[in-house]
C-alpha cells in the first residue's frame, strides 16, 4: 500500500480548532482544567488527552502589518521513527500499513524512552503510564474513513492522502518545499510553509538523537538477547540520563 | 512551553553515525482498535450551534450516543465541522445535565428535585393566576377622527386588547420551527405581548 | 441572508464587516476560501485583527462604531469615480425617483434630515416622500440629473464623506481605505460579483440598521443584489434565530413577518387595510397586497373552525398592544426591573449573561414572583437567586426549572441563515427525564387549559378555541406525546375547502379540500385555506395522496454549478435559494454574467403550467412572470411596493440615508460629521432628569477612557450555557479576557496574562490580559484611541468554582438602535487597571 500522510497548511488554517475537538472526541480523550495565559493558544502543549493541538504564533511585520499563523502539533510519524527505534517493549509502537506510527497501550510497559526518541517532542505518557499520541486515526483510515482532524477540517488544511499525491499537490499550489519531503525519511505530517519552518516553532532539521540511534544500532539487539525489554530500558535509562527524577515525569503529566 | 522536553533527554556530544540498518519491531498488523462505530445506528442531524446549519452523522447503540461527526453528503458543510459542532457528543452525554424537574422555593438557598406533574400543575396555576390578574380587556387609545364640523380632531377610545401585562417571555432561537410556532401560538393564546428572542439581541 | 452559504464560493470580492466568521461561522470560511482559490480577493475590516482578518487579502482596523463613515466614503467613491452599475441602478433602483422638494438632508441641517421632532426624539416623515403622478406613481428622471432625484440626493448626502474626514472618524489609514473601496467597487461590472458578510459587529450599534441600510445601497449601486456571489448576508448567531423569527417570537411579528396587531386596528378589515399596500403599477408585483390571504390563513391555523367570517376569524382574541407600546427586550427588561411582570418564561435562553447590562437585568429577575426556566443545563438565570452580589433569603422569587432535551434527541426541523430549513431526525429517545421542549409546551398548553374549562377566568376564549391537533389523545384529552409532522403541516398550511382558480376559463382546480397547500400562491383570504406561516408554504406538501417533508430532502445535484442544491432540505420562500434574482438578469431576461446565471429567460421552451413558449430556467425565480421588458413582465424587487430596490430608504427613524452619528458612549466630545453627537432617534434610558442609576452612561469621561467592544469566540457559544459544560471546549477557552495593544498595556502597566479589572458605568469584572499586535491604538481626531474587546461566554454559574469569570455584558449600557432596538453592546466606553 503507497504510504500515506497529512499536509497541513497553515495559509489554509483558521484556526477554529475542528480539529483539536474532533481528536478529543474520536479518541475519547477527557477535557482537561487550564487557564487563559495570556493567549488563546491552549493547552499550552501536548498532553496525554491533547493528541493534536493548534499553536497560535503572532509576528508583526516590517509594515507594521501583524500575522497570525495557526498550526497544527502532533506526532510526525517520521519514516525512520526514532520512538520505535528506541522502544523496547516489542509491539507497543508499530507501523500500521498506511505508515502512521501506532501505538498499542497493552504492550507498552512504560519505559518513556520514546520520549528520548522522538526529534518532535511528541510521545506523552497517561495516568497508567501508557503512551499516548496521535495515532493518525488508523482504526479510522483501516476502514476507509479519514482521519477525524482531516475529516473535520473546515478549509483543507489539514488533508489526508496517499503522500506522493500530497506532496505533488503541495508544489502544485506553489510550494517550492515541503517541510518534512524528506527529513527522517520522509515524515508522515508534511507541512507546506511558505516562510522558513523557524517561524512555524519547527525545527529546520529534525534529527533522532545520537543516543537513540547508538541504542537502536547496539544496545537494543543485545537487550532483546538477554533481557526482558522492562529490564533493558531501566538499564538503558540509566546509562544514558541517570535516575528518573519525578519532577520531570510529574511535569508532563 | 519554552524549553522542550526531551532537550534535558538529549545525549550531548559524540557522533555515533551509524549505517541506517532499520530493524522495525513492529508487528506487521496488529490493530488492537476496531472501528466502534461500525454496527451503531446512524441518524442525520444539523448542529444546533451557528445559523450555518452543517450536516452531522450521529451514531448510536443500545440507545447511547456513541459518536457524532460530520455529514460527508451535507453540501454545505461537506462532512466539515468547527469545534463546536465536532464537540455534539459532549452535549448529550453530559454528567451535568438537568435530569429532572428543580423548584426554588421563595427565599431558598438550593434547588430541589420535584417531580414533572407538580412542576408543571403548579406553573400551569400561576400563569392562570397572574394572568387573571393582569389580564386587560381594553385600553384606551387616542385616535384621530374627524369632529363635526368636518375637521380633524383627537379623541380618546377604548379598543379591546385581549393581552396579560404581567407574565413577559424569552426564547428561543434554539428551538426547533415547530416548537417555535407552537409557543408563540401558545404564549399568543395566554395573552402575553412581551414576547422576545435572540434575535433582539 | 439574500443569498446563502455556499454561493460565497461565487463571489469575486467578499467583504466581511461586522462578523468573524472564521470564529463564529467557521463553515463558511470553506466557501470563502473556495472563492479565493477562483481568484476572490478576501477583505476584512474589524476594530481587531481577528482569526478571520488573518486570511484576508486586505485588513483595515477600524474604530467600533464608525461603519457609516466607512462606507459611506465608499459611496462617494463609486459616484465620484463612476463606478456604479448604470443600469442595474436606473432600471432596478429608485435612484431615479423624484423626491419631494421639501425634503431636506444632513448637509442642510448640520445632521439631521427635515420634519426632527427635539422634544420627541423623533422625525415627522412628510417630507421623505416622493413626487407622483396622477396614479399615484413615482416621478422619475431617468437621466438621473434631476437635483431633486435620489441619485443626485444621494450624491449631496455624501459628498461630505471625504477621505480625510473618513480617516480622522475611522482611524482606518487612507491608502486602506482607498485600496478597499477600488477593490470592491470592482464589482459594480455586470460581470463581476461582491457579496458582504455581516453579523452582530453591525447590527449591536444605536446605528445598526443603518449601517446594513448603507451597505444596501453600495449593494444596489454596484447592481451586486439577486446575483450569484452577491448579496447583503446576515450571519445569523443561533442555528434557528432565523426560524424563530420566521416563526414570530417576536412582540411585533406574527409568523411570516405578519405585524402584530394593534389596538386601534380593531377588525381584520383595518389590519388589512393598514398593513396592505397598493400600487397602481401593473409591473409591479407587491408581494404584500396579498397580505390578507396571510393573515386570514394564519387565524384560520390557531383557531380552526372556531375562526369563521362571522367573528373576523377569531381577529379579536390576538393580543393587541397599544399604539407605540415597545415590548423588545430593553424595554422587556426594564418593565421587569421596575417590577412589572409577576410571571417570566427564559425558555433556552440565558439573559442575565446575554441581555445587555446583565446587572440591570439579574436585579429586575429579583423582582419577579415567578420564573420558569427551561434548559439543558442550570444557567445564571436559573439561578440569579445565588449569584454574585445576591442574598437568597432576601428573594422571593420562585424558580421552576424544566430539563429540555438536546436536538438530537427528537425531530423537527431548523432554518439556516440562507433560509434553508433542514429536518433533524431523532438518534435517541430523551435522556433521563428531560422532555423535547415540544412536550413541554404541549403540557403547559393542557393544563392551563383545563384550569380555565374546569374554573373558567379572565377571557378564556383565545385559550379555549385554540387548535392543538398533534397527536393522539389519552383519556383526559391530552396530546400523550407531540407528533412533530403534524404541526409541520399546519405550518405548511392544507385547503378547507377545493380551491379555484376563478379567473382561468373554465375555473381551474387549486387545491383539493382536506390536502396539504402545494405553496403559498395558492393562498386565500376568505377562509377557505389554513396555515401557520405563509412563507413556509411549500416545506410539508402533498402529492397524488403522498406527503413529503420536503425538509427532509438529501439530493445532490446542482445542474448550475453555482451551489443551489434545490433538492437539498428546502429554503423559503418557495424553495428559492437567492433572493431577488430577478435583478440577475437584464430586462430581456438574460443573465448580466452568462457565467454566473441564476436563472435566466428560455423564450422557445414552454411553460409546463402555461404550455405557452417562454420559462425561466434555473433557480426558482421571483415570480413566474416573464422578463421585466416583456409583455406582463414584472419588476425585479418584488417585496417593494414599487419593485424598485430601495436606495433612498424612507422607512427608518433616523433617515432615508445613513448618516453617521457617534455611538452613546463614545471617546469624542463631538460628531466629526455633524453638529449631532448621536443618533438623534434613540430612545434614551437615561438622562440627567430621569432613568435608573443602573442606566447610566459616560461619554467623553476621563474615568472610562477607552473604546470597547464584545465578541464571540469559536470555541463558546453565546453566553457559554452549552459550551462551558463541554470539557473539550472549556479546555481551549476557560476564562474570562480581555484583548488590548502593547501601546495601552504599557501605559497602564499590564503584561501578558495579567489579571485585570474592567469597568463601565455599569459594572465591573475581572480578566485575564491578552496583550496582542492584533490591537492597535486609533489616530482619531488628532488623538490617540485605545480600544478593546471581550468576549461574553463565560458566566459565574458555571464551572462552579468560578474560574471563568463573569460576562462582559455586566458593562454594556441599556440602549438600542432606533429602528429595532437592539442593544448597543459592540461600542462602549470602558477602564482597564490592572487588578
Amino acid at each position: 500500500m503507497a504510504r500515506k500522510a497529512l499536509l497541513i497548511s497553515p495559509e489554509r488554517c483558521i484556526g477554529c480548532r475542528g480539529c483539536q475537538t474532533a481528536c478529543k472526541e474520536w479518541n475519547h480523550l477527557p477535557g482537561t482544567k487550564t487557564v487563559n495565559r495570556g493567549t488563546v493558544e491552549n493547552p499550552p502543549d501536548l498532553t496525554p488527552y491533547l493528541y493534536n493541538r493548534i499553536r497560535y504564533i503572532e509576528t508583526a511585520t516590517e509594515a507594521d502589518m501583524v500575522r497570525w499563523l495557526f498550526v497544527s502539533q502532533r506526532c510526525m510519524h517520521c519514516g525512520d521513527a526514532g520512538c520505535i527505534k528506541i522502544c523496547p517493549a516489542p509491539g507497543a509502537l508499530f507501523r500500521t500499513k498506511e505508515g502512521a506510527v501506532a501505538f498499542n497501550k497493552e504492550k507498552c510497559i512504560g519505559c518513556k524512552l520514546c520520549v528520548a526518541g522522538c526529534p518532535f517532542d511528541v510521545p506523552r505518557y497517561d495516568d497508567k503510564d501508557k503512551i499516548s499520541k496521535c495515532h493518525l486515526c488508523y482504526d479510522r483510515t483501516s476502514e476507509g474513513l479519514l482521519p477525524a482532524c482531516a475529516k473535520t477540517c473546515p478549509t483543507g488544511a489539514i488533508r489526508y492522502g496517499e503522500r506522493d499525491a500530497l506532496i505533488g499537490m503541495a508544489k502544485k499550489e506553489g510550494y517550492g518545499k515541503v517541510y518534512g519531503e524528506a527529513d527522517l525519511d520522509g515524515l508522515g505530517a508534511l507541512y507546506a510553509f511558505i516562510d522558513p519552518p523557524k517561524l512555524y516553532g519547527m525545527s529546520e532539521k529534525p534529527a533522532i538523537p545520537e543516543s537513540v540511534v547508538f541504542w537502536h544500532k547496539v544496545l537494543k539487539p543485545l537487550a532483546y538477547i538477554g533481557l526482558g525489554g522492562a529490564v533493558a530500558a531501566a538499564v538503558l535509562h540509566y546509562v544514558a540520563f541517570g535516575p528518573k527524577k519525578d519532577e520531570e515525569v510529574k511535569k508532563d503529566e | 512551553m519554552n524549553v522542550s522536553r526531551r532537550n534535558f533527554l538529549k545525549l550531548s556530544g559524540g557522533s555515533l553515525l551509524l549505517s541506517s540498518l532499520s530493524i522495525d519491531l513492529a508487528p506487521a498488523r496488529s490493530y488492537a482498535q476496531t472501528l466502534r462505530i461500525k454496527n451503531a445506528k446512524e441518524s442525520s442531524t444539523i448542529c444546533p450551534y451557528c445559523s450555518v446549519g452543517c450536516g452531522i452523522i450521529v451514531h448510536a447503540s443500545d440507545g447511547k450516543v456513541i459518536n457524532a461527526e460530520g455529514d460527508p453528503d451535507h453540501p454545505i458543510s461537506e462532512g466539515t465541522l468547527c469545534s463546536k459542532g465536532a464537540s455534539l457528543f459532549q452535549i448529550i452525554n453530559n454528567p451535568t445535565r438537568v435530569m429532572k424537574p428543580r423548584y426554588r422555593a421563595p427565599g431558598a438557598g438550593e434547588w430541589q428535585e420535584v417531580e414533572w406533574d407538580w412542576a408543571l400543575d403548579e406553573i400551569a396555576k400561576r400563569v392562570k393566576q397572574t394572568r387573571d390578574k393582569t389580564f386587560k380587556i381594553s385600553t384606551k387609545s387616542k385616535v384621530k377622527g374627524k369632529g363635526p364640523d368636518g375637521k380633524e380632531v383627537e379623541a380618546e377610545k377604548e379598543f379591546v386588547v385581549n393581552r396579560t401585562d404581567g407574565i413577559a417571555h424569552v426564547g428561543s432561537a434554539a428551538l426547533d420551527n415547530e416548537e417555535c410556532y407552537m409557543l408563540q401560538k401558545l404564549l399568543r393564546s395566554w395573552g402575553l405581548v412581551y414576547i422576545e428572542h435572540q434575535a433582539r439581541i | 441572508m439574500t443569498n446563502h452559504w455556499i454561493d460565497i464560493k461565487n463571489a469575486d470580492v467578499i467583504l466581511v464587516m461586522g462578523a468573524n466568521p472564521a470564529e463564529n461561522h467557521p463553515i463558511s470560511m470553506k466557501w470563502i476560501a473556495r472563492a479565493r482559490e477562483n481568484g476572490a480577493k478576501f477583505i476584512v475590516v474589524d476594530p481587531r485583527f481577528t482569526r478571520t482578518a488573518a486570511k484576508a487579502d486586505v485588513y483595515a482596523p477600524m474604530r467600533s462604531g464608525t461603519d457609516i463613515a466607512f462606507l459611506g466614503g465608499m459611496i462617494k467613491h463609486i459616484l465620484d469615480n463612476n463606478l456604479y452599475f448604470r443600469q442595474y441602478v436606473s432600471e432596478y433602483t429608485n435612484a431615479t425617483f423624484l423626491v419631494n422638494p421639501e425634503f431636506k438632508g444632513p448637509w442642510q441641517l448640520d445632521g439631521l434630515f427635515s420634519g426632527y421632532d427635539e422634544k420627541g426624539r423623533k422625525y415627522d416623515k412628510k417630507t421623505w416622500s416622493f413626487q407622483t403622478d396622477e396614479n399615484g406613481l413615482p416621478k422619475k428622471d431617468p437621466s438621473m440629473k434631476d437635483p431633486n432625484c435620489v441619485f443626485q440626493l444621494l450624491r449631496k448626502q455624501y459628498a461630505r464623506y471625504t477621505l480625510d474626514k473618513v480617516s480622522d472618524i475611522t482611524g482606518t489609514p487612507k491608502e486602506k481605505l482607498l485600496e478597499i473601496y477600488g477593490l470592491y467597487a470592482s464589482t459594480g461590472k455586470p460581470n463581476r460579483s461582491g457579496t458582504e458578510l455581516y453579523a452582530m459587529g453591525w447590527t449591536q450599534h444605536t446605528i445598526g440598521t443603518q449601517n446594513i441600510r448603507a451597505m444596501c445601497i453600495i449593494q444596489l449601486l454596484l447592481g451586486n443584489i439577486g446575483i450569484a456571489g452577491g448579496g447583503i448576508n446576515a450571519l445569523r448567531g443561533e442555528s434557528n434565530v432565523q426560524g424563530s423569527t420566521d416563526h414570530g417570537l417576536l412582540f411585533n411579528i406574527l409568523p411570516g413577518y405578519l405585524p402584530a396587531p394593534t389596538a386601534t386596528i380593531p377588525d381584520l378589515k383595518t389590519y388589512n387595510e393598514k398593513f396592505t399596500p397598493k400600487t397602481k403599477n401593473p409591473k409591479s408585483v407587491n408581494w404584500w397586497g396579498n397580505r390578507p390571504k396571510y393573515i386570514t390563513s394564519y387565524l384560520k391555523a390557531i383557531y380552526g373552525t372556531k375562526a369563521t367570517k362571522d367573528n373576523d376569524f377569531g381577529y379579536a382574541w390576538l393580543p393587541k398592544l397599544d399604539e407605540g407600546m415597545n415590548c423588545s427586550w430593553l424595554m422587556l427588561f426594564d418593565q421587569m426591573f421596575k417590577g412589572k411582570f409577576e410571571g417570566f418564561f427564559a425558555w433556552g435562553q440565558n439573559p442575565a449573561c446575554s441581555g445587555a447590562n446583565a446587572n440591570k437585568v439579574r436585579k429586575a429577575l429579583a423582582k419577579l414572583k415567578w420564573m420558569v426556566n427551561v434548559n439543558l443545563f442550570d444557567n445564571e438565570t436559573g439561578s440569579f437567586w445565588k449569584g454574585p452580589g445576591m442574598n437568597p433569603k432576601d428573594i422571593q422569587t420562585e424558580v421552576f426549572f424544566l430539563p429540555a432535551c438536546s436536538s438530537v434527541e427528537k425531530e423537527g426541523s431548523i432554518t439556516n441563515s440562507g433560509r434553508l430549513a433542514q429536518w433533524r431526525t431523532a438518534a435517541i429517545e430523551p435522556m433521563g427525564q428531560s422532555k423535547p421542549d415540544s412536550d413541554i409546551m404541549n403540557e403547559l398548553y393542557f393544563r392551563v387549559r383545563r384550569l380555565y374549562q374546569k374554573q373558567g377566568g379572565k377571557t378564556p376564549a383565545p385559550i379555549l378555541n385554540l387548535t392543538w391537533d398533534y397527536g393522539e389523545k389519552g383519556p383526559d384529552g391530552k396530546v400523550r406525546k407531540v407528533d412533530i409532522h403534524r404541526v409541520a403541516e399546519e405550518i405548511n398550511g392544507s385547503y378547507l375547502e377545493d380551491i379555484f382558480d376563478s379567473k382561468a376559463t373554465p375555473p381551474k382546480q387549486l387545491g383539493k379540500r382536506g390536502t396539504l397547500c402545494t405553496n403559498f400562491v395558492t393562498l386565500q383570504a376568505d377562509g377557505t385555506t389554513s396555515c401557520g406561516n405563509w412563507i413556509f408554504s411549500g416545506s410539508y406538501t402533498q402529492k397524488d395522496g403522498k406527503k413529503t417533508n420536503m425538509m427532509s430532502r438529501r439530493g445532490k445535484n446542482d445542474p448550475t454549478g453555482l451551489g443551489l442544491f434545490s433538492g437539498w432540505a428546502w429554503a423559503w420562500p418557495v424553495n428559492r435559494r437567492i433572493i431577488y434574482n430577478r435583478a440577475s438578469v437584464d430586462p430581456q431576461g438574460r443573465p448580466w454574467d452568462s457565467k454566473r446565471a441564476v436563472i435566466k429567460w428560455n423564450p422557445t421552451k414552454p411553460d409546463p403550467n402555461t404550455k405557452k413558449p417562454g420559462v425561466w430556467e434555473g433557480d426558482v425565480p421571483d415570480g413566474p412572470a416573464p422578463p421585466m421588458a416583456m409583455e406582463g413582465g414584472k419588476y425585479p424587487f418584488i417585496m417593494m411596493a414599487t419593485g424598485m430596490g430601495g436606495i433612498f430608504g424612507p422607512g427608518l427613524a433616523e433617515g432615508p440615508f445613513p448618516e453617521h452619528y457617534e455611538a452613546l458612549e463614545c471617546p469624542l466630545q463631538e460628531n466629526l460629521m455633524s453638529k449631532q453627537r448621536i443618533n438623534p432617534t434613540i430612545k434614551l434610558f437615561y438622562d440627567k432628569s430621569s432613568g435608573a442609576a443602573e442606566d447610566v452612561y459616560y461619554s467623553c469621561d476621563v474615568r472610562y477612557p477607552f473604546v470597547a467592544t464584545t465578541y464571540r469566540v469559536s470555541e463558546h457559544w453565546q453566553t457559554g450555557v452549552l459550551t462551558r459544560h463541554e470539557p473539550w471546549q472549556l479546555e481551549m477557552q476557560p476564562q474570562m479576557f480581555i484583548e488590548m495593544s502593547k501601546e495601552l498595556a504599557k501605559e497602564k502597566g499590564i503584561k501578558d496574562g495579567d489579571k485585570v479589572i474592567v469597568s463601565s458605568g455599569r459594572g465591573k469584572l475581572w480578566a485575564i490580559a491578552i496583550v496582542t499586535e492584533r490591537f492597535k491604538p486609533f489616530r482619531v481626531a488628532n488623538s490617540t484611541i485605545h480600544q478593546v474587546g471581550m468576549p461574553w461566554c463565560f458566566g459565574w454559574q458555571y464551572p462552579e468554582d468560578g474560574s471563568s469569570g463573569d460576562s462582559s455584558n455586566l458593562l454594556t449600557p441599556t440602549i438600542g438602535d432606533a429602528n429595532t432596538m437592539i442593544p448597543e453592546s459592540k461600542a462602549f466606553m470602558v477602564n482597564v487597571e490592572k487588578a
